[in-house]
This record gives structure tokens, sequence and C-alpha cells, in this order.
């Protein structure tokens, strides 16, 4: 016998932490005419990305949200751009997986890290003049040098702590029902800049957020606040390193003005411009791994999955 | 490349760094891999692939408590990991 709940139920939220997922194909090219075809599959902690290379260029990528498991991500990610471009896995010549789910993406040749691979994606999406990266994942945040090849020299990387994460910034997007993409624009639509908030935990940040909006802070208010505090926790992590010239946002807060432009002002030294999706630097890079691969090794015959 | 592991937190920062060009052809026989007490390091086949010592997975995120026996308030002089790693590409930060 089936019953039916008449008791009252919260009324389904709008879910503004929600960014865009992107698939692009490169509608001037025809990768049936490339002799290596090449495939990177980034399964990071929040977002899964699939890029296509064909012949060393970029041609075609999938941007989405991962998934409850990394193979489903992976798979997911390559299904977006078989729908786009109609590539199947039969036309790859090798595919190499990268990202914290690297090892359990079932068609990859080979796992390479995602710090070795961003360096190499930035050195492509930058140039060569890129030396010093700074990748603000969905829960970790790496900082990179590498050399004019994309070679990384130094790395450091806090995957301990959410502050100065993709996550830190949609638990604030929800928190003040502020679509994503709106915050870094609405940080700078204060009478005057606030201090950061002083907690770095994104726990506590978010009390901290909610103390300030019930001391009369405005909404913009509160995000430059937040903003700023992302900016000097991952310029403290950059000042481990050090920074020098040629400096990259890699990762989806690179989409964020809020962020990027704060912490161009606290290091004095300005981002290099790209019109590639910043958030593909990882996939890219395996990508551009694998292509070297082929070169040196031939085609690899598909994997079933 | 020096590769750094471990974190910052609000306790200060704890950072191992391991300079993997003085590792590919170490002249200490990898004696940090008998040298450290909690056996935390490791060898691995970097991006490169070359063959260089890392610092285990599962203590990357606690350096401050499972490197502080090795300290000065532990007894020793000297760190036991630094002192085996005669090449000097072992570092830590605090």
């Amino acid at each position: 016998m089936s019953q039916t709940s008449t008791a009252p139920t919260a009324e389904a939220k709008p879910e503004f932490w929600r960014w865009q997922e992107n698939c692009w194909a490169d509608e001037t090219k025809d990768w049936k005419s490339a002799k290596a075809i090449t495939v990177g599959i980034d399964v990071g902690s929040v977002s899964s990305q699939c890029v296509v290379v064909a012949d060393g260029e970029l041609y075609a990528y999938n941007s989405m949200r991962t998934g409850n498991n990394s193979p489903d991500s992976a798979k997911n990610a390559f299904k977006g751009v078989t729908e786009k471009t109609g590539l199947t896995l039969n036309d790859v010549h090798m595919v190499v997986g990268t990202g914290y789910g690297r090892v359990n993406v079932p068609f990859s040749h080979k796992a390479i890290t995602e710090i070795a691979c961003h360096a190499r994606g930035a050195n492509y999406m930058g140039g060569n003049g890129v030396r010093t990266i700074l990748d603000m994942g969905g829960q970790d945040c790496k900082a990179i040098h590498c050399d004019e090849k994309g070679k990384v020299t130094n790395f450091l990387m806090n995957d301990k702590c959410a502050a100065g994460t993709g996550r830190g910034m949609e638990v604030i997007s929800d928190l003040m029902q502020i679509p994503i993409a709106e915050l870094g624009p609405r940080s700078f639509e204060v009478d005057q800049e606030p201090d950061a908030v002083s907690s770095v935990c994104v726990v506590f940040a978010k009390s901290e957020a909610l103390a300030l909006l019930k001391a009369g802070y405005t909404k913009n208010k509160v995000i430059a606040a937040y903003c700023q505090a992302m900016a000097e926790r991952v310029v403290s992590l950059l000042e481990r390193i050090g920074v020098e010239e040629g400096f990259f946002i890699t990762g989806g807060i690179a989409k964020n003005p809020g962020v990027v432009k704060r912490i161009e002002k606290l290091l004095g030294i300005k981002a290099m411009d790209t019109k590639i999706d910043s958030q593909i630097a990882g996939a890219l890079g395996a990508a551009l791994f694998a292509n070297t691969l082929v070169q040196k090794q031939g085609p690899q015959a598909p994997i079933a999955c | 490349m020096i590769a750094n592991y471990g974190y910052k937190d609000g306790s200060g920062e704890y950072y191992i760094s391991i300079d993997t060009d003085k590792c590919i052809n170490c002249e200490a026989g990898r004696a940090c891999l008998t040298g450290c007490p909690k056996g935390m390091f490791e060898t691995m086949t970097d991006d490169y692939d070359d063959e260089v010592v890392q610092i285990k997975q599962n203590f990357r995120r606690s350096l401050a408590y499972d490197c502080a026996g090795c300290k000065p308030a532990g007894g020793y002089t000297s760190l036991p990991c630094t002192t085996a790693c005669t090449p000097g590409a072992v570092k830590h930060s605090w």
C-alpha cells in the first residue's frame, strides 16, 4: 500500500554556486585531416575537463562538473566532445589522465600529475614567457614555477585547507545568494575597499561574513572582503616560492576579476591574458603531453571502457 | 625541480623541500629512506621519467606533528633526514 506524504517540505533553492559548463570546438578545423589526435582528461575535485589536441593545436574541449565517481566523470567529459565533434575513442591516438582522479580514467594510457600538466597547459595558453603559475582549483591551490618549455622547476601545493579555492567561493556565492559569475564584478561596487575577512578557514569565513552582514555591511562589501582574503591567502602561498615576471593564473578562479585584480595589486604584477578558458589548462597540458608521447612512441591502441 | 610538500595553516608553515635535481643521481645512496625514523620518504618516478624521492602522501598534511620528534625538543641536534641527505637536497621550512 502506498502512502502520499502531506508533510511540508522546504522549497527548492536556486543553486547560485553553479558555474557555467562549457563545450567548444574549433569550427575552422577538421580533425579528420590531423595526423595525431590526442586527448587530455582532467578529473578534478569539482570540475572535469576533456581537451582534444589535433597535431599539437587545441581543437575542442568540454568542461563540466565532476560527478560522484571519477570514471563516469571522465567518460561524460569525453562524451560531450564526441557529441560536439563526432570524434570517438577509436580516432584518438593517445589519452593522458590528470587531476586528482587521474588514475581512475578508464581509457587513459598514462597518468601525469596536474602540476606538470598545468605548467604545460599554461605554457601553451600564455606562451613561453610564462614563469609563475597560480592554479586555483576547486579544492586546492598550487604555485608553480616553470621554464620556457613549460617544465616544472618549483612547485608548492596546499590541499589541506579550502581557503583560497574555488569551493570557498562557491560557499560565499550560495551564502550571498548571488550567482558565482557576478561575485567578481560586484566586489568592486563598494564605496571603500573593506579589510579582508580575518578567518582563513572557509567555515569560519562564512560565519564571519554573516556577522558582517548583521553589522550592516552590504553584500557587495562582504564579497569584497572575502575576495581580498582569498587574494591574500594565495599570495602568501606564491611568496613562498617567489613570483617571477610571466605570471599566469589557471583554474576557475581566474575567471573572477574580484580575486585576480586583488592578487595583481598585492603582487604588483599583472597576470598574463589568454583567450582560452583558464579552467582547461590541466587537461590541455595532458593532451599536449600525449601529443609528445605519440611523436616518441607512436599511436596507441584505444583502451575499451 | 624543487618539490615542496606540506602546508600552511593557522599555526605556521610546514614544508619539506626536495631538490629533485640533486636526487636523480643520489650520491648518498638514498640514505633519506632509512634516515627518517618515521619512514616518510619514498622513491617514485616523476612526470619527466626521473627516479626521485618524495614525501609519502599520508604524511603531507601532518608534518608539524610527524616531524616534531626530530626537532630539538625531541632531543636531536640536527634533523636525521637532512643529515642523511649529504647532497643537501632536503630542507625543512621550520
